[in-house]
This record gives structure tokens, C-alpha cells and sequence, in this order.
């Protein structure tokens, strides 16, 4: 049933890391991200895989539904690393006709895979532990700065809420006006990419018409019930810093200086 | 001059004064096409704590009379006062909108939280309640619908009755004195229709809480206080359930149906039986035929 897809990834289980605030997690996987790319040896390598495999030890997430992720960027990673491969200049290795795989060419390659690997896993465990509910109050507070530079924070939260609740409905619809039109003869799945993009104007005009509808009715709908913007708004479930949470921010902070600090020992 | 017609409206619930809307209607190019008057001088009271309904096939008028009561719209000319207040007056637009809570037609449309507890708590948000008393709220409000159950739930689990009294709680949350129902059993099926209504007669009768149910389902009018019958703008029959149904065919005129009993009653005493006029039960109709033999 197209009611039932999760948005997002969101597995339901209970661990600590479920547990924490989406703060915490956002600055997490950030730094996570950040620190990937300033790493520039294994031992750096070493600790942010250590790390991860802390990280999703710590979820109950089961791997195979980390590794799942993977499936989809697997052609970008095979090309990154085959660009870097064949086309970094430096001390040739192995040379067949025109391609030559240097010394240089080899690590680099080699660091890029992990670092996409690394960027996929560590940014899917947030994902996977926090509802995109979670997420969209997470980003909504850590945006908050951005207030007096007069971003929308609050506007653009709500959107991403009320996108997230309308999407399945609006599959459903989609999924409707698809079979009304199949009934009516239409075709949705032969001839060329341009007869089957063609074909989806029927489908797209009658869901854009009731999106709109729907955008109407909710705005009215909001209005009734006193919405008059961020101003004034007081929160049903405010996030609220736990002891685990500060605890998650230092065990960042450890990461980080275990990165940088062993990372100058090793190698200068 | 406005002071002395706040106090004279001071105690009705909703006051409606010479109500007249007009829209205009517009082309493809955007000319003017011409006026439309929806609403065309319509006084109604409403006393506090009634259960009011208001009758009428689509095109009558009756939404669009019914947003003037939540300031979603504005009259053209008249007046419109809820709880004493001037809807026009935008000092009391968030008190009216509190006070006059309002539920819609199409349960989807109106549920903004992906869980049905942070749907029943988004009007007390607005409003800038205290968490801890938006949680009371939520409790309560979900109690007085019996959704309870369903609090973690998402609302596209549910079925559209649920969904409507979802959309009831959440109106409930906000502590309203009136709350008006815009066909809210239109897009339901049978049961969803029953459950609706039940949980609307109950909020009247438990809690004082004044419902203006907008419909065109004459069966879930029998147990109002009062009946409007609307047509092209103007309101054509006021009275009660019994007074409205003993004029079956004033009603056919207007394009609405009478309860199914009532009509059989109507028809069984045009060919002779000796039936009271407007019988709007299946009870009714069962004692009055056993007094006929």
C-alpha cells in the first residue's frame, strides 16, 4: 500500500542513538562530514571507521540496511575512483597503451572510495535513527541564528513538514488519476522517452490542480486554528538538552581532537 | 453608534446583521465578468449552547456564510458579531478565530501534524499555550472525540470519521465556545457520517460547547435546536426539525430530501392514514401507526 512507504529511511527501533536529540545528531553527522575531508592519512581513515562502526553498534541499526544505501551511489564511487586511477599524474606504477596507474593515483583513489563510503554511512545513520519530523525541528532550532538575517527558519520548517504529510497522500492521488487514465486508454509505460514524458501531462495537470486545491483548503484550515506565523508559537514538544546528549557532544569533540592530534603525530 | 449594538449582541453566540457577500467573478483575462451575491441579507442568531443547523443544496450560500463566523471572510455589507465581538474588528480576529472554532469538509486538508496528538496540538501552539497545558488539552480533547487510542498514529492511517473527529479535537484543544461544522460528513461514508455526528452531539450536550452544522443530509439535522434553510443566499425557512419537516414539499421545492420516515409518513397521509404531521423517527412513525388501528 502506498500509505504505508516511510519517507526518508527511518528505522524503527530503540537505542541510544534513536534516543538522542536531532541536534545533536545533525551537528554530529556534520562534523562527521567536515572532519572526512580534512583527514588526509590513514590513521585519520582509521578513526572515523572506528568511529562509525561505534556510531552503528550503538544504533541496533542492522548493517545490511546501512550498507543498502550504498546500492545507489555504487556507479558514482566505481567512477570517482577510475577517474582518480588513470588520470593523477606521478610515479607510474602500471602502464597498458594509453593508461598509466601511478603511485599517487592508486592512494588517491583509494581515499576517495572510503571517503565516499564513509559520507554515505555516516550521514544514512542519521537518517536511519530519526523521524524526518525529528529532523525538520532539529534543522528549524540549529537554523535559529539565521532569524536575524531574515531567513524563514520557521516558515521553511513548516513547508518541509507539511510536505512531508502531504506526500503520501499525493502518491495516492497520483496512483488514482493513473488508473482513472489507464481505464480511459492511456498509456503510460510504451513508446520512446519523449511519447512516455509526453504522456504524463495528463497525469501531472490533474495533480497539480488538486495540489493546488489542497494548498488552499490547508491554508484556510491553518488560519481557522489561529496560525499567524513562528511569532508568538509555543511548542508541544520542545527539544530539550538531555545529560546523553552532552555527553554526545563531547564524545564529538573527542573524535575531532583524536583526529587532528593523532593525525600530527603520525605524520610530521 | 457601535458600542450599543455590541451590547445588544452581547449575548448571542453568533449575530448576523443584514448580512450581505458579493464576489466578483473574473474571466480568463482577469476582467470583470460580474457580481455574484452569495449572501443576500441574512439575520441569524444563534444563542449560546445551541445546536443549530444550517440546510441547503450546494450553491445556496451556506460556506460561504459559514467563514464570516471564523472571520475567513468579511461581509460585504451587514455585520457579523461573534460573541459580541465585530469579526470586521482585527483586535478580535484570534480571539473570534479561538472562540468560533471551525471543522472543514475534506478530513485530509485540514490535518496538518504527521501524528494525530501534534494535529490536536497545533491550534493551543498558536495560540502560545504553555507546553505542559497543551498536553492537558491534547489529553482531554482526544478523550472527548474517544480517538484516545490513536494518539501516536498517523493520520493516513485512518479512516475518514477518524479522521473528522481528529480534526474535532483539535478545534476542541483550543477551548472554543462555538464550533462550526462546514458539511464536515460530505466526503464519509455512513458510519464515518454517524460517528461524526455523535461526537458532535455529545460535545453539545456534555460540554455547552454551541455547533452551527452546516449539511445537507437531513438526517442529521433531526436532533437540532433550530434549522436554517438556505437558498440563493437568503435564508427561506427557520424553525425547528418538526416545524421544517411538516413541509415536505416546500422542502422538494428547494431541492432538499426529507428523512426517509418522514416522507413515508408525508406520502401514507396524502392517501388517507390518519398520521400527525412531521414524524422524524422510526419510533415516532411505529406509535402512530399502532394508534391508527
Amino acid at each position: 500500500m502506498l500509505r504505508d512507504i516511510t519517507l526518508g529511511q527511518y528505522y524503527r527501533t530503540e537505542s541510544v542513538i534513536h534516543s538522542l536529540d536531532p541536534r545533536v545528531k545533525i551537528v554530529a553527522t556534520f562534523s562527521f562530514i567536515i572532519s572526512l575531508f580534512l583527514v588526509k592519512n590513514f590513521i585519520g581513515y582509521i578513526i572515523a571507521g572506528l568511529f562509525l562502526v561505534f556510531c552503528i553498534r550503538l544504533s541496533k541499526v542492522p548493517p545490511k540496511f546501512i550498507f543498502r544505501g550504498m546500492k545507489t551511489i555504487f556507479f558514482i564511487l566505481i567512477i570517482t575512483m577510475l577517474f582518480n586511477l588513470f588520470l593523477t599524474p606521478g610515479i607510474p606504477l602500471v602502464t597498458f597503451w594509453k593508461f598509466q596507474i601511478t603511485k599517487e593515483g592508486l592512494k588517491l583513489a583509494i581515499m576517495m572510495g572510503i571517503r565516499l563510503v564513509f559520507l554515505i554511512t555516516g550521514s544514512s545513520i542519521m537518517t536511519l535513527t530519526t523521524t524526518p519530523n525529528n529532523l525538520t525541528d532539529g534543522l528549524e532550532d540549529l537554523l535559529k541564528p539565521l532569524k536575524k538575517l531574515r531567513v524563514p527558519v520557521h516558515e521553511i520548517s513548516m513547508m518541509m513538514s507539511i510536505a512531508l504529510r502531504f506526500i503520501p497522500i499525493l502518491m495516492e492521488e497520483t496512483d488514482k488519476i493513473m488508473k482513472a487514465q489507464m481505464a480511459r486508454g492511456a498509456d503510460f509505460e510504451s513508446g520512446s522517452l519523449m511519447t512516455r514524458a509526453k504522456s504524463l501531462i495528463p497525469l501531472l495537470v490533474p495533480l497539480f490542480v488538486s495540489a493546488f486545491r489542497r494548498a488552499n483548503d490547508l491554508a484556510m484550515a491553518m488560519e481557522a486554528r489561529c496560525y499567524r506565523g513562528g511569532e508568538g508559537r509555543t511548542k508541544m514538544k520542545p527539544l530539550v538538552y538531555k545529560r546523553r546528549d552532552a555527553i554526545a557532544y563531547l564524545v564529538i569533540v573527542l573524535y575531532l581532537a583524536a583526529i587532528v592530534v593523532l593525525g600530527r603525530i603520525f605524520f610530521t | 453608534m457601535k458600542s450599543s449594538k455590541i451590547s445588544t449582541a452581547m449575548k448571542k453566540m453568533i449575530d448576523t446583521d443584514k448580512l450581505v457577500f458579493e464576489y466578483i467573478r473574473r474571466d480568463e483575462e482577469g476582467n470583470v465578468e460580474g457580481i455574484t451575491r452569495a449572501i443576500d441579507g441574512v439575520d441569524l442568531k444563534v444563542e449560546p449552547g445551541q445546536f443549530i443547523a444550517v440546510l441547503g443544496h450546494n450553491g445556496s450560500g451556506k460556506s460561504t456564510l459559514a467563514k464570516h463566523f471564523n472571520a475567513l471572510l468579511y461581509p460585504t455589507e451587514g455585520e457579523v458579531h461573534v460573541d459580541g465581538m465585530l469579526t470586521e474588528d482585527d483586535e478580535h480576529l484570534w480571539e473570534i478565530r479561538q472562540e468560533a472554532g471551525m471543522i472543514f469538509q475534506n478530513p485530509d486538508n485540514q490535518i496538518i501534524g504527521q501524528v494525530v496528538e501534534e494535529d490536536v496540538g497545533f491550534g493551543p501552539e498558536n495560540m502560545g499555550v504553555p507546553t505542559d497545558e497543551i498536553w492537558e488539552r491534547v489529553d482531554e480533547s482526544l478523550k472527548a472525540v474517544r480517538m484516545d487510542k490513536f494518539r501516536k498514529a498517523s493520520p493516513n492511517h485512518l479512516s475518514g470519521g477518524q479522521k473528522q473527529r481528529v480534526s474535532i479535537a483539535g478545534v476542541i484543544a483550543m477551548h472554543p465556545k462555538c464550533i462550526i461544522m462546514d458539511e464536515p460528513t460530505a466526503m464519509l461514508d455512513p458510519n464515518g457520517r454517524r460517528e461524526v455526528i455523535r461526537a458532535a452531539r455529545a460535545l453539545n450536550q456534555v460540554e455547552g460547547i454551541t455547533i452551527i452544522l452546516i449539511t445537507h443530509y437531513m438526517e442529521e439535522v433531526v436532533d437540532a435546536d433550530r434549522v436554517f434553510v438556505m437558498d440563493k443566499g437568503r435564508i427561506v425557512m427557520e424553525g425547528t426539525p418538526r416545524e421544517i419537516f411538516a413541509q415536505v414539499d416546500r422542502l422538494k421545492e428547494l431541492r432538499l430530501g426529507v428523512p426517509q420516515v418522514t416522507l413515508l409518513a408525508h406520502e401514507l397521509r396524502k392517501s388517507g392514514v390518519p398520521l400527525p404531521e412531521a414524524v422524524l423517527t422510526r419510533k415516532e412513525l411505529v406509535e402512530a401507526l399502532k394508534k391508527c388501528r
